[in-house]
């Protein structure tokens, strides 16, 4: 490979209005496995010089800005077996590379995990929808990432395959700072793994945005199942409102066993503005993010409530 | 470093040598001279690079050349038969939707993919559909009409061209 002589490496946190979009000035070697074991072996070969290209909706962007320079690409869009959604009766199963217009076209994701479908739909727009993933969405571990506050709620498991064999960690133990997951260089993410929920529950998804196709200031889900308007079972979680996105577990205790009146839904909000740790940036101010966080909580769980209610 | 691919290109086969790190967009516009996709924001927020890849609508900007061997790609020079306008071109045309026309060409391609998806689209569809296309000329009121229109002549037209 040619050095890049011509090109002078800009720290990163340039300007990036000043950064050429218009070409791809990294010059790298580039590869397209048709099997995770290819893929794997690539990237333990390579190490932290290889990147996995799945959609490439954030990496390529970040190679134009020269945020990163990867010496060596591995396209995963050709690799059948993490390209998928399979009902596997306790759990819904979706590969890591399956693009996010799939998601959303999928009938059993809308009917059985109502706030993933609306976490997708929400997703910037169509042909963006058409190229990004839910495995690339995940392991970029943004903490505005829309796909992870439903995967939360649901208690997703997601399938890691690395050189030595394969293992399954919850989703709640997969993210650990902005950027940040506990993949290893030489393992990918290859599958993820939503558990089917007890009869009776319904999720919904709402996102705090700028406009339609930016990223969330605030995005919650929630998972509920109430027998007669009280609270059998919740589950929330937040996302862009801490260094990764989160469950609010002091919120989902004081709500179980509770009947969904407006003095609790209160309640529960003043609970979430306590659970959260939000930082001020240019999409939004820490203050709003809090205050905000609490006010969509309760608009969550009444929209999940209403599906409880309506079906 | 780089490949030769090997893709149809508005229906007709091409060849070409690529480097690894050559993008879709300019792959079309400076070797190619197809130069309908443009070059909006680089970044995956305006839509104006927009072609069809397999009939989907995606970012040609943020597409590396060498995925789409083997592929088919649609640009809007593909719409139209010799000097036959697409219907969508034509209902752009009619309802004044084109301004100073940089982001039509991918407005129309998702269009295309849009009354595919579905007939008969109500403002709400559409409107969400196009969301990842921006016009700077804030033309979208023209263009959602366009868009209307052109799912109207699509079905005043069902079966006569067929």
């Amino acid at each position: 490979m040619t050095e890049r002589k011509f090109v002078k490496p800009l720290k990163p946190k340039v300007d990036v209005n000043k950064v050429n979009t218009r070409i791809l000035p990294v010059e790298f070697e580039y590869f397209e496995p048709r099997t995770v074991k290819e893929v794997v072996e690539l990237l333990s070969k390579y190490g932290s010089d290889a990147k996995i290209l799945a959609g490439g909706t954030d990496l390529i962007v970040r190679m134009k800005q020269r945020f990163i320079e990867p010496k060596y690409i591995v396209n995963i869009k050709k690799v059948k077996e993490l390209n998928f959604i399979e009902d596997r009766r306790d759990h819904l199963a979706i590969g890591a590379a399956t693009k996010l217009r799939e998601i959303e076209n999928s009938g059993i994701v809308r009917k059985k995990f109502t706030a993933l479908y609306e976490a997708v739909r929400s997703m910037a727009g169509v042909q963006i929808r058409n190229m990004a993933t839910i495995g690339g969405n995940l392991c970029n571990a943004s903490p505005a990432a829309d796909t992870a506050p439903p995967l939360l709620v649901f208690e997703a498991k997601l399938k890691i395959v690395g050189l030595d064999g394969e293992k399954l960690v919850p989703i709640s133990e997969f993210f650990l700072g902005p950027g940040k997951t506990v993949l290893k260089h030489n393992e990918v993410l290859a599958e993820i793994w939503i558990p089917y929920q007890p009869e009776g529950t319904e999720s919904a998804f709402i996102k705090i945005a700028r406009v339609a196709m930016d990223l969330a200031k605030v995005n919650v889900a929630v998972a509920l199942r109430t027998e007669g308007g009280v609270v059998k079972s919740v589950r929330i979680a937040l996302g862009a409102v801490a260094p990764t996105p989160i469950r609010a577990y002091k919120t989902e205790e004081f709500l179980t066993g509770k009947e969904l009146s407006e003095a609790v839904l209160e309640k529960a909000a003043e609970i979430v503005k306590t659970e959260v740790k939000p930082i001020t940036d240019i999409r939004s101010t820490a203050e709003y993010r809090r205050e905000v966080s609490g006010v969509i909580v309760k608009d969550a769980l009444l929209k999940a409530y209403e599906r409880i209610s309506g079906r | 470093m780089g490949k030769v691919i090997r893709f149809r290109l508005n229906g007709r086969p091409v060849s070409i040598y690529v480097e690894n790190n050559e993008l879709l967009l300019n792959v079309l516009r400076e070797k190619l001279g197809v130069m309908s996709p443009k070059y909006g924001c680089g970044i995956g927020e305006c839509g104006a690079c927009t072609v069809l890849l397999d009939g989907e609508p995606v970012l040609s900007c943020l597409t590396l050349a060498v995925e789409v061997d083997g592929k088919d790609v649609v640009t809007a020079e593909g719409l139209a038969r010799d000097s036959d306008l697409d219907v969508v071109q034509r209902a752009f045309i009619e309802e004044g939707a084109i301004q100073c026309g940089y982001c039509i060409p991918g407005f129309i391609l998702v269009a295309k993919k849009l009354l595919e998806e579905n007939p008969e689209p109500d403002e709400d569809f559409i409107r969400e559909y196009i969301r990842g296309n921006l016009c700077r000329c804030t033309g979208y009121v023209n263009i959602v009409r366009a868009i209307k229109r052109a799912a109207e002549e699509l079905k005043f037209h069902v079966g006569k061209n067929k």
